[in-house]
């Protein structure tokens, strides 16, 4: 007769799951934090071991099963080294951050600025280090090892002209980073989140941004991942918007191969505008998740959320946008749209947009479509000398530019268009 | 210049016929009107001749200046002199005026193996062709078509007819939705353009055009065939008799 445990069976774990916890193992005391950063480690790591990855069954990963599609976490590669380079935009103040470590030096002028592991080493980043429900795996994976990173306070009124650039670059490796960023009453500034990939060597990264807008602040927040062919990249920006505050919130995905960008946005003051736009470059066999949940939790608020999502070769993406409209969030004007290229046989792209309104008197609409490049506008160019080639590539290229020239700002724009034409010869 | 023999052309989808028999023959320096009533074949037509992939020529010859043109593409036709006037020019958004129209002249440069453009060569000859159409300069940098009213489109059709300098020029109802002001701005363009290498083609719905730009030759379309040709007074007769008569004769 076998001998039966009354315990329950612990969850099997998979390679992934096991690698992570040996990985928190192999780190402990070596990781940032003092007892209550500590403790919040254990518990969020605890939780991710106990529940697992998240796979289809939990409705917020359906489409992106991360037990399954995360096969292996590559080692730590604490010898690797990566350089900073310019600036996206020209004239742009440059925080780095190299192999998941921030530059302790590093400043920008009328910017309260911290690293990350010192906030981290004396506590005050602690009650920052949560997960946002239970299906957060993001959030416990990222509190549970995050290293650095930045803290951005900018005080009220501040006009920072210059962009600040977040350059977070590695070769390969685990890279674990967060950046809290609190923009006072008034102020404004353009914030570039790039993440960058300078060899092919396989990475784990996980970021989360922690992003309050106090009254009236205007923000562009751009964020720009470019990772390698066989990086994962699990990000999630954090949003709370507070009155007659304004954030344009351009996402840019143009690489990696397992990608998740969470959107959690609450739009929390009366009077404030978000405006979102993403644009999804995928190729080759990745996968790439954009998931929204946005709140207007308070009357008189508007949004618009338009994607664009060109993709090739046998890659696969997915668009989950949840807008909520809380019973009193009367007036609210919120517009989503999503719109797809669908460029091989291969390809496939998945959107899920849902509206939850509790309130009776708000303007919600929503749309997505997905298509082949339109015959008649192919027609039109080649019928005036262009080959069909090159003919192709101009309305691909049209089809996302149409979403950048929204920033207007010139130099942004020029440099976005810049990393899309660099993407599009590269993968058409 | 241009030669059709016994041209039939179906619709590549569903495999209706349009085109059933078609001669013509255009030579240069000459204005060729096609009249017709609606459904008469006269679009596809000029969709044929630049090649659209939607219809599929099943037998007959189009020839121009002797080569024959039915395996070129629409590129390498438009590289070969070939422009159509679109009757809808569509609205590309995302695709800048300047950028195109430069794309344009450069790779048909590139096809006939001659140097491209230099910018300010470019700017200079789109700056030129821009003020006799009366285009001024925000519409050139707005996408290509998009905002454009239904006379800005066909006065922009024609600027990038002046700049390509085709030898064909087939005009697809470039009347329609035009006053009178417009239409006179778009003829002098036309006209402008006429040249004893040049050969082009109109075609209209209407004899009202051709008081502005006068043909050498009217050819009645009916039914995929060219059933009547005359002189302009050809044209006349029909504004006052209608297609009736000229159909009826035909049966």
């Amino acid at each position: 007769m076998n001998m039966q445990t009354t315990n329950p069976p612990a969850i099997r774990l998979t390679a992934a799951e096991t690698a992570l916890v040996d990985a928190f193992t192999a780190q402990v005391g070596e990781l940032p934090g003092n007892g209550a950063v500590i403790g919040t480690r254990d518990r969020l790591l605890d939780d991710l071991k106990k529940s697992g990855l998240p796979t289809r069954r939990i409705e917020a990963w359906h489409y992106t099963d991360l037990k399954n599609l995360l096969r292996v976490i590559p080692d730590p590669q604490v010898r690797a080294m990566a350089d900073a380079v310019a600036p996206l935009v020209e004239g742009a103040s440059v925080l780095p951050v190299l192999q998941g470590t921030a530059d302790a030096y590093a400043v920008v002028e009328g910017v309260d600025l911290a690293v990350l592991k010192d906030r981290l080493a004396d506590g005050t980043a602690a009650a920052g280090l949560t997960a946002l429900d239970k299906a957060d795996a993001i959030g416990r994976i990222n509190g549970s090892f995050v290293t650095d990173g930045y803290v951005l306070d900018v005080p009220a009124e501040a006009q920072i002209e210059a962009p600040i650039e977040l350059q977070v670059r590695h070769a390969g490796g685990q890279i674990h980073t967060r950046f809290p960023a609190t923009f006072g009453a008034g102020s404004k500034a353009t914030v570039i989140e790039r993440h960058q990939a300078v060899t092919e060597d396989a990475a784990f990264v996980s970021s989360v941004s922690d992003i309050v807008l106090e009254d009236g602040a205007e923000i562009t927040w751009i964020l720009l991942q470019q990772q390698g062919l066989s990086d994962t990249h699990l990000g999630q920006i954090r949003v709370t918007l507070g009155k007659d505050a304004k954030l344009r919130l351009f996402v840019i995905n143009a690489g990696g191969k397992l990608v998740r960008q969470e959107l959690r946005i609450e739009v929390s003051g009366e009077g404030a505008e978000l405006m979102l736009r993403g644009v999804n470059l995928l190729g080759g066999e990745s996968h790439t998740d954009v998931t929204l949940v946005l709140g207007h939790n308070v009357p008189h608020t508007n949004s618009t959320e338009t994607f664009r999502n060109v993709v090739f070769d046998q890659a696969s993406g997915v668009f989950q946008g949840m807008i909520r409209v809380a019973p009193d969030a009367q007036k609210t004007d919120a517009k989503m749209a999503c719109n797809t290229l669908l460029l091989s046989d291969e390809a496939d792209f998945a959107a899920k947009p849902e509206l939850e309104i509790f309130a009776d008197d708000v303007i919600c609409g929503h749309g997505a479509t997905v298509a082949d490049i339109s015959k008649t506008h192919l027609f039109y160019l080649t019928a005036r000398g262009i080959p069909e080639n090159r003919a192709r590539a101009m309305l691909v290229r049209a089809f996302v530019a149409e979403i950048v020239e929204e920033l207007e700002e010139e130099k942004l724009v020029d440099a976005l268009e810049d990393v899309i034409a660099t993407w599009l010869e590269r993968h058409a | 210049m241009l030669e059709i023999r016994n041209l039939h052309a179906r619709i590549a989808e569903d495999g209706t016929e349009i085109i059933r028999g078609l001669n013509l023959t255009v030579r240069a320096g000459e204005v060729a009107a096609i009249m017709g009533p609606n459904g008469s074949g006269k679009s596809t037509l000029s969709y044929i001749l630049s090649g659209r992939p939607d219809y599929e020529v099943t037998e007959g010859e189009i020839l121009l200046n002797g080569e024959s043109i039915l395996e070129l593409d629409p590129a390498e036709r438009a590289s070969k002199g070939i422009f159509l006037a679109f009757q809808y020019p569509v609205e590309i958004p995302g695709v800048a005026t300047m950028q195109f129209l430069k794309v344009a002249m450069n790779e048909q440069r590139k096809a006939r193996g001659e140097e491209e453009l230099t910018t300010p060569d470019f700017i200079r000859r789109v700056k030129e062709a821009a003020e006799k159409l009366q285009i001024d300069q925000a519409m050139l940098r707005r996408p290509l078509n998009v905002g454009f009213s239904g006379g800005e489109k066909k006065r922009a059709e024609i600027l990038q007819m002046a700049l390509l300098e085709p030898s064909l020029c087939v005009l697809d109802e470039t009347d329609s939705g035009l006053d009178i002001d417009a239409l006179k701005i778009v003829a002098d363009g036309v006209n402008a353009l006429k040249s004893p290498d040049r050969a082009t083609i109109v075609i209209t719905h209407y004899q009202r055009l051709l008081d502005y730009i006068v043909p050498d030759t009217v050819h009645v379309l009916y039914k995929g065939q060219i059933i009547r040709t005359g002189d302009k007074a050809l044209a006349l007769e029909l504004e006052a008799n209608g297609y009736a008569d000229i159909i009826g004769q035909a049966a």
